[in-house]
């Protein structure tokens, strides 16, 4: 099995020729990671937090990172395989390197906006002070390694109350070649004082190969400023996803990230929310949709560590075939952090008798004068419901299909663009003819 | 246009219904009044399709047809409606949504053309007007937080607007105020039409002074025991069921 030391001795080659031209804190950055990638190795069934997620399947395949190609996508493939996106800035990352020919952002004066290699040219100081500093290296393996093999990425900072004109669409696509390739995206964005940002990310992949996606984002949402964020995952069914999305939220910010998830053999995203400010008001939400033999991991944490915060957590899982479902939602709020108002909710709707989901809330809870409510909820389509409506003339697959669709619109409701969220409920509808398909 | 014929249904080998006889002509209202547990909700859900329920013999003609082998769905292509005792809750589908679903998924079954949006709207704010219900109900998950009153405002809607010609009404009185149920009542009243039979199910006598049936028909312990005119009703109320059917 190749394993740590495999990343440890592709490091070494690679990491003299990586980025050569950047600053030295970045090389000995790249260095940190790949140490404590290398100390903490790949998670174990032992190990509390990845005891439902078996990571073997990475560790025996040998993944060498992705190579530059000569782009073969072009500008119809983006909006077909993502959403019509023609009113958003975009920037398209081939295999991890940046692609132009696909990628428009206009100039906007207070905005930063391009691949993270540029920003450490023009913005190097400022990104600096970003750049892993928030997401702990010490226990997070995978961002370890993100933070050893990055090559390219996004940089977004928006100055004090500058409000981004357009929503920026990050689109990272994986062209898989003969060898099992892994990329190592990585996402920074700082929205300063009283800023706003609205942010979508897509993952897709043009063949259904076995590749690795290692995913890294940071945002730092500054003090009443406002981010705005989806996150779309449509990797190949062979694919192996893993994402580690850390957010720091600044006094009176308002965060609202989703998390969409439909592709991948074996997904995990870890999604932090620190809630490090008085009166911020942050909303983390998510879907999931597997089929077959797919497994989808989502560990949540969400921590209040000031007073007057409100946090509202909503995930929602669609599990169909042998698919494997894991929610983990921790909620910490600390000794300070009084008249917290958390509720976290997590339901699942199973609709194979062999499809599994392991869910599990975790309020760790120090102040004394909060509230904080969670529910879990698992369940199948409702067969009162479904005659109801069949006795209207709806025929069952229909009457199915909308029982379904209305257990996930809770969630895509919350889509405030209008072209992605009718692209996620068509995207849904094709799933479930799909796995009706599949099903037989 | 009904015509059950030596019904016997049940549930898990307990028989429900035992033998049931019924004869409905098209333009006549007929009421089937029983105490608890008779079976009378029993035999609306088997005339609906409820697979729960097995039929272990008889026959259910609509239009001499047999349907005991069509899907709930197609029995409502046929014109079958039954408004639920208990309407089902929906959260996240809108009431509109769902109508118009269902109105199109029936007159495409029928060999009509499905209404656009803007037919549809037509349609419904004129028979939400007549049900005096509100326009702001249509944007709500069906029967999400409705009360009792409103979701069965919300079936009388759902039974205009389908346009059936058979339609079982099973205690859709039952939990309403007066004002309610006059409200009701006066749906169903216009839609009585001389090629539209209606069974009214009750437990109330109360419901037959709003909705005056043609015959009323005694149910008990899973079959029909006696069936006279709109008399039959009050007299039951005075007497009660035992002494009625003695």
């Amino acid at each position: 099995m190749p394993g740590v030391s495999a990343y440890e001795s592709t490091f070494a080659e690679l990491e003299p020729g990586l980025r050569k031209e950047d600053p030295t804190w970045v090389h000995d950055l790249r260095r940190t990671g790949i140490e404590r990638f290398k100390s903490l190795g790949f998670p174990t069934l032992r190990e509390e937090e990845w005891r439902f997620t078996r990571t073997r399947p990475i560790a025996e395949l040998d993944f060498r990172p992705a190579g530059q190609v000569a782009t073969k996508i072009d500008e119809a493939t983006i909006v077909e395989r993502t959403f019509d996106d023609s009113h958003c800035h975009r920037l398209v990352f081939v295999n991890g390197y940046a692609a132009p020919s696909l990628s428009r952002i206009a100039k906007q004066s207070g905005v930063w906006m391009g691949p993270l290699s540029l920003a450490l040219k023009e913005r190097s100081n400022r990104v600096h002070t970003l750049l892993g500093k928030h997401i702990e290296l010490n226990q997070q393996r995978f961002a370890a390694l993100n933070t050893a093999f990055w090559t390219e990425g996004v940089y977004l900072e928006v100055a004090d109350s500058v409000v981004l004109d357009k929503p920026v669409h990050v689109v990272h696509v994986t062209v898989p070649g003969s060898a099992p390739a892994m990329t190592h995206p990585r996402l920074v964005v700082i929205a300063d004082r009283s800023a706003e940002v609205t942010i979508v990310e897509s993952y897709i992949a043009l063949d259904d190969a076995p590749y690795f996606t290692n995913a890294v984002s940071e945002m730092v949402c500054g003090d009443n400023s406002s981010i705005t964020h989806w996150k779309v995952q449509r990797e190949s069914t062979r694919a192996f996803h893993i994402a580690m999305q850390h957010a720091t939220l600044g006094t009176s910010a308002r965060f609202s990230t989703m998390n969409v998830s439909m592709g991948g053999a074996l997904v995990r995203n870890d999604v932090h929310t620190i809630l490090d400010g008085e009166g911020v008001d942050a909303r983390v939400d998510g879907l999931y949709l597997a089929g077959g033999r797919q497994h989808v991991d989502n560990h949540t944490f969400i921590r209040h560590a000031k007073p007057h915060c409100h946090s509202f957590e909503l995930y929602k899982g669609i599990l169909d075939g042998h698919s494997r479902g894991v929610f983990n939602g921790r909620i910490y709020v600390d000794p300070i952090a009084q008249k917290t108002d958390a509720k976290q909710e997590n339901n699942c709707m199973l609709l194979s008798d062999d499809a599994r989901i392991n869910s599990n809330p975790q309020l760790e809870i120090f102040a004394d004068d909060v509230k904080c409510t969670h529910g879990a909820a698992i369940g199948k389509t409702d067969d009162d419901a479904v005659f109801y409506m069949r006795s209207r003339g709806i025929p069952a697959t229909d009457a199915r299909d909308l029982m379904v669709y209305a257990f996930a619109s809770e969630v895509l409701e919350r889509i405030g663009e209008a072209a992605l969220k009718l692209r996620l409920e068509d995207d849904l509808f094709a799933w479930l003819e799909r796995s009706r398909r599949e099903r037989g | 246009m009904l015509e059950i014929k030596n019904l016997h249904a049940g549930i898990d080998g307990k028989e429900i219904l035992k033998g049931v006889d019924l004869t409905v002509k098209a333009g006549e209202i007929h009421a089937i009044m029983g105490p608890n547990g008779s079976g009378k909700s029993t035999l609306a859900q088997v005339l609906a399709g409820r697979d729960t329920f097995e039929v272990t013999a008889g026959e259910i003609l609509v239009n001499g047809e047999d349907i005991l082998e069509l899907a709930p769905e197609e029995r409502a292509a046929k014109g079958m409606f039954l408004a639920f005792q208990y309407p089902v809750e929906i959260p996240g589908v809108r009431n509109n949504y769902f109508l118009r679903t269902a109105l199109n998924a029936v007159r495409t079954a029928r060999g009509e053309k499905e209404l656009d949006a803007m037919e549809f709207l037509k349609l419904i704010k004129e028979k939400a007007k007549m049900l005096k219900i509100d326009e702001s109900f249509m944007s709500r998950s069906v029967n999400e937080g409705f009360s009792g009153g409103e979701k069965k405002r919300n079936e009388i809607l759902q039974m205009a607007i389908l346009d059936p010609k058979l339609c079982v009404m099973d205690e859709t009185d039952s939990g309403l105020d007066i004002d309610a149920l006059r409200i009701v009542a006066n749906g169903v009243n216009a839609l009585r039409s001389p090629d539209r039979a209606m069974v009214v199910i009750t437990h109330y006598q109360r419901l037959l002074n709003y909705i005056v049936p043609d015959v009323v028909h005694v149910f008990v312990d899973g079959k029909i025991i006696k069936t006279g005119g709109k008399e039959l009703a009050l007299e039951l109320e005075k007497e009660g069921y035992e002494e009625v059917t003695k």
